[in-house]
């Protein structure tokens, strides 16, 4: 990257840079002209004693060069203009002045958006860029670096940048020549003076920049403090676990606090200065006409000046200070832009950086790795000199399955890294098939070659875009699923290389299944299934599916096949005597072991609005039970349940988990409701107040009559909650049609979970194993039906949440795993990538791993060195070195380290 | 059958005869009823024990798995409490309980049980008086059984 914010600039602007500094120059004239106009339009044409005779006439548009009488002693007129009477002159200098005035709006609107073009264009290459190198990171660089620092600069410290650039040459430039202008202009009338002026503003130029050194340093300062900041409250979040768990809130508060006090104190340093500076700066400033009042008026009394001569130049010097002035602005923001640049600069140039050449786009997977896999001499020394790997020599064929063992400090995991070529070696080699592996580009070392760390990281999309992200090497076609106007495409694609950006579409057809062994759409699931079973997470994936949903108009067999499965089950449970244990959901009728909301509801909300508790607040839902006259019961309801809860949980501590386990009151309400059952009980539910009422009724809508078993769901309730059901369904279908999904027996409901659809129905409480029982049933019922692979498919759109939090560890890995394997790579390295599995799973997983990858080869660093045995051959390593190699039955004899290392276990 | 019918079932167990009824009604609430099929198990030999379980109507055997198979060692009916010492003292489930007949239980959870001894001693008292009620009638019996062996022996 360029050191020097200027030259990174002019390196990459340099054309339109002078493009717009030509627009200004040509803009120049008309400013300066709509200027002078104003006071024509007064002298001329409204006040001039010319037209005491209304025939006279006066030159339009004459010209004179500027300064022309004070230099050349008298005017030049460059044009003799068109002679005109006093109202045409008149209508002619106002309809020129509106000229101009629009003339340099357009100028300036056309400048500044250029300039703000070139700045944001100057703004997306350097993010770009420096994205670029994040992606060129050494992995054990980007270990060290803390993310929310790396993500603050990107996108906030390089922010003003974008409105600088469109400044950095035009500004200089033109203010520049403006104070030229006058600095020649009054050297041209008096040499002393010019030469005074002239020293002053030296002066400026070499007192203000070293003034500002210190609050350079402030800035750089302010930078990191500020950075470092947002590194720690990124990290505040992150650990918030540990900081709460050991009460150490106030110590984080105290760091906090203590950090925000430096930020303080630099940025009240740098505003002192800066003011400072300012100060002196309108001071000398004002210091030139003080001089030249003196001295130029002791010259005119003296004889040696004439008087128009010293006005002419103090009309000159009052040009000077502003252009001097916004230069002085100008280049404190410079400078200000400059550290910016130079300190992201420098935090994006780490040792080792991946070179770019390496990462080319490649549609090429490259040549299978063939021949053997030789490590030479191999060393790796960390920055403080420790030895992590000592002259390791070892070979073996690329088609062999091979297990590295070792205690935690003997290196293997750095092995492993190498042998994926994430880390440079130090010393020595490795070489696959002849080919060392430093010089093999990515097209090559990331698709052929796989890893799988202990700790892998999912992208927080579905299932499936995970297991399929090791595919996306190279754009396949760019056919974008929405259609969009070609001029767009090309202007997109313009920009982007204009910008230095790379022009594949990430909306383009990525994935190559090809590579996956999936030669169409239809062999797509039975290998993904295929790859799971491998790694034992096909039940995981099956689960999701089961709890996923399904669009029937978008995937109709998929609902047709689920709605076979309800009915086949209904008649499963009832040949097996288990009929009672789902109570189905019945249009005409009340179902006990679902909420009374519900019962009321009798559908799956689509709208936020119509889900938990926001349901009871809408007016509609209220209609409705009004309409139903079921107002009352279910007042009625809701005194019986505060009563009762009042009556078990009074005096209980109101920390007991029991309120958050069972209560319907939390433990803070309860004193109220005790209050509002009290005046029930004393005289009746005429006396309670509105809010009461309110806070009584929300209480019924969670109530499961089976589950509670407060016998509340009378003849009564059941009757006028179907009422108010019907007309509910009645308004909703008006009204808010797409508001609610509603069950039918007979129809998919895409709102609604695949089990849920299955068993349209509720699990019947208190029925010993039900929920076992169905479950295993279900899964039965499914593969008879052929519907596994289908459910499957609906639980690969699973999202796997924020790196993969939605998963557990174990899912995970396995995940990350199965990503790896479907690439089908000639090398497959496993880095401790089992070690959070157990090891029976583990076990189970190491020979399927070992079958699926045949005659490719495969590396497991392994945790337990036990595990070894599955495989051809072992490696034994200690303290950085390998101390033993061979075969596991040979290894495992007594005496040797390998031995001791499984009696360690 | 509501909670206030299930108070009343608690009532009759004398592990909860000395206890406050509003204190039984929130064990029935925080407690889930769960009934049981003839032939189903409520638990096995070996288990982990989670729960233990008030029966409220119904029959249960209690067996032992021999070599010869199961063996039916004892039957407990309504107002019985079993499965409580796995939960006590973390110990495998020492029986086999099966349903002989539809049985309506009770089922305390672990959790729920030691919540309410802590809560309500006057609880935790009462289920020490019944175990050393058992333990009592336990040693009675072995020392039954015992003079018996010996005057097999002596005979």
């Amino acid at each position: 990257m360029e050191p020097e914010l200027f030259k990174y600039i002019w390196r990459h602007s340099r054309k339109d840079q002078i493009g717009i500094l030509i627009l200004v120059l040509i803009s120049m004239p008309f400013y300066f002209l709509s200027l002078d106009l104003p006071k024509s339009i007064i002298n001329k044409a409204v006040s001039s004693e010319v037209f005491s005779d209304p025939a006279a006439t006066l030159p339009f548009m004459q010209f004179e060069l500027p300064y022309g009488e004070a230099i050349f002693g008298h005017p030049v007129t460059l044009f003799e203009g068109f002679m005109l009477t006093q109202l045409p002159l008149l209508l002619a200098l106002c309809l020129s002045f509106l000229s101009l005035v629009l003339i340099n709006g357009v100028f300036k609107f056309v400048i500044n958006t250029l300039k703000g073009r070139l700045g944001e264009r100057m703004l997306r290459r350097l993010r770009y860029e420096l994205t670029d190198r994040i992606l060129r990171f050494p992995v054990l660089h980007s270990r060290k670096i803390k993310q929310a620092e790396i993500a603050t600069m990107i996108k906030d410290e390089v922010e003003p940048l974008g409105g600088f650039i469109g400044d950095a040459f035009v500004t200089p430039v033109f203010l520049g020549g403006q104070a030229l202008t006058a600095m020649i202009f009054i050297m041209v009338q008096s040499w002393w003076l010019g030469l005074v002026a002239m020293s002053i503003v030296l002066v400026q130029a070499f007192l203000i920049p070293r003034l500002r050194k210190r609050i350079l340093t402030l800035g750089r300062q302010r930078q990191m403090t500020a950075r470092a900041l947002a590194g720690r409250v990124a990290e505040l979040v992150e650990g918030a676990i540990e900081i709460q768990s050991h009460d150490t809130t106030n110590y984080e508060r105290a760091e906090i606090s203590s950090r925000l006090g430096k930020i303080f104190s630099i940025r009240y340093e740098i505003y002192q200065r800066k003011f400072f500076v300012k100060f002196l700066n309108n001071l000398l400033a004002q210091v030139t006409p003080f001089i030249f009042y003196l001295g130029g008026g002791y010259l005119v009394i003296t004889g040696q000046f004439e008087i128009g001569t010293l006005v002419a130049v103090l009309a000159a010097y009052k040009d000077l200070p502003p252009p001097v002035k916004d230069l002085i602005n100008w280049d404190q923001q410079r400078n200000d832009v400059q550290i910016k640049y130079e300190q992201v600069a420098e935090q994006f140039q780490p040792h080792g950086l991946i070179l770019s050449e390496m990462q080319q786009a490649e549609k090429e997977r490259g040549d299978p790795l063939t021949g053997k896999v030789e490590i030479s001499n191999l060393s790796l020394v960390d920055e403080n000199e420790n030895r992590l790997l000592d002259t390791i020599n070892v070979s073996f064929g690329v088609g062999q399955n091979v297990a590295i063992v070792g205690n935690a400090g003997s290196g293997k995991e750095y092995l492993g890294l190498m042998l994926a070529n994430l880390v440079q070696p130090s010393n020595g080699s490795v070489k696959i098939g002849g080919k060392p592996l430093v010089k093999l580009p990515s097209a090559i070392t990331g698709r052929r070659l796989s890893y799988v760390g202990q700790d892998a990281y999912l992208f927080p999309l579905s299932v499936r875009d995970n297991l399929f992200y090791g595919l996306r090497n190279w754009m396949l076609n760019d056919n974008t699923a929405e259609p969009i106007d070609p001029k767009e495409i090309e202007r997109e694609r313009s920009e982007a290389l204009r910008t230095g950006n790379t022009v594949l579409s990430p909306n383009g057809e990525w994935i190559d299944y090809k590579v996956a062994g999936i030669a169409d759409q239809t062999q797509l699931i039975s290998r993904v299934v295929d790859v799971l079973q491998k790694v034992d997470l096909e039940e995981d994936v099956y689960r999701f599916g089961l709890s996923g949903t399904v669009d029937a108009e978008y995937r109709p067999e998929i609902a047709e096949s689920i709605l076979g499965a309800r009915i086949a089950l209904k008649e499963h449970l009832k040949v097996i005597g288990a009929e009672d244990l789902v109570i189905a959901f019945d249009p005409e009728s009340y179902n006990k072991n679902a909420t009374l909301r519900e019962n009321l509801l009798f559908g799956t909300p689509r709208k936020n609005d119509y889900a938990g508790d926001n349901l009871l607040s809408m007016p509609i839902l209220r209609e409705a039970v009004q309409k139903a006259e079921l107002r009352e019961p279910i007042l009625n309801m809701g005194v019986s349940i505060a009563r009762t809860m009042v009556e078990l949980f009074t005096g209980l501590p109101p920390t007991h988990p029991f309120f958050e386990q069972f209560s319907f009151i939390s433990a803070d309400d309860l004193p109220d409701f005790d209050k509002i059952v009290k005046r029930v009980d004393k005289s009746g539910l005429s006396d309670l107040t509105e809010a009461d009422r309110q806070a009584l009724m929300y209480l019924p809508f969670d109530y499961v009559e089976a589950r509670h078993r407060l016998g509340l769901v009378t003849e009564e309730v059941e009757r006028k909650t179907l009422a108010a059901r019907v007309i509910l369904a009645e308004k909703l279908v008006t009204k808010d049609p797409d508001a609610v999904e509603f069950y039918d027996p007979d129809r998919f409901n895409s709102a609604a979970s695949l089990q849920d659809n299955i068993l349209f129905g509720r699990l019947a409480y208190g029925r010993a194993e039900a929920a076992e029982t169905i479950g295993r049933v279900i899964t039965e019922l499914l593969d008879e039906l052929g519907l596994r692979s289908d459910v499957i498919e609906v639980g690969l759109d699973y999202n796997v949440g924020v790196g993969g939090k939605r998963l557990s560890g174990v899912q995970r890995q396995k995940l990350a795993m199965a990503r790896s394997l479907i690439k089908n790579p000639d090398l497959l390295i496993f880095n401790e990538a089992a070690a959070v599995l157990d090891s029976q799973s583990q076990n189970r997983l190491i020979p399927a791993v070992i079958q699926s990858q045949g005659d490719r080869g495969l590396v497991w660093t392994l945790q337990r060195a036990e595990l070894a045995a599955h495989f051809d051959q072992v490696f034994v390593m200690q303290n950085g070195r390998i101390v033993e190699s061979g075969a596991y039955s040979e290894l495992s004899t007594k005496g040797k380290v390998l031995k001791s290392l499984i009696a360690a276990e | 059958m509501s909670i206030e019918q299930e108070v009343e079932a608690l009532k009759n167990i004398p592990l909860f005869a000395n206890i406050e009824p509003s204190r039984l009604k929130l064990m029935a609430f925080a407690s889930e009823r769960l009934v049981f099929k003839q032939g189903q198990e409520l638990f096995h030999q070996g288990d982990a024990g989670d729960a233990a379980y008030i029966l409220i109507d119904g029959d249960a055997d209690v067996s032992v798995d021999t070599d010869d198979g199961a063996l039916v060692v004892a039957n407990f009916g309504k107002n019985d409490f079993v499965g409580e010492i796995a939960i006590l003292c973390d110990v495998p489930r020492t029986a086999t309980i099966t349903a002989k007949s539809e049985l309506i239980t009770l089922k305390i959870t672990k959790e729920l049980f030691f919540n309410m001894v802590m809560d309500f001693p006057e609880m935790g008292v009462e289920v020490m008086r019944v175990l050393a009620q058992r333990l009592e009638h336990t040693t009675s019996r072995l020392t039954e059984a015992r003079n018996a062996l010996r005057e097999k022996g002596a005979s």
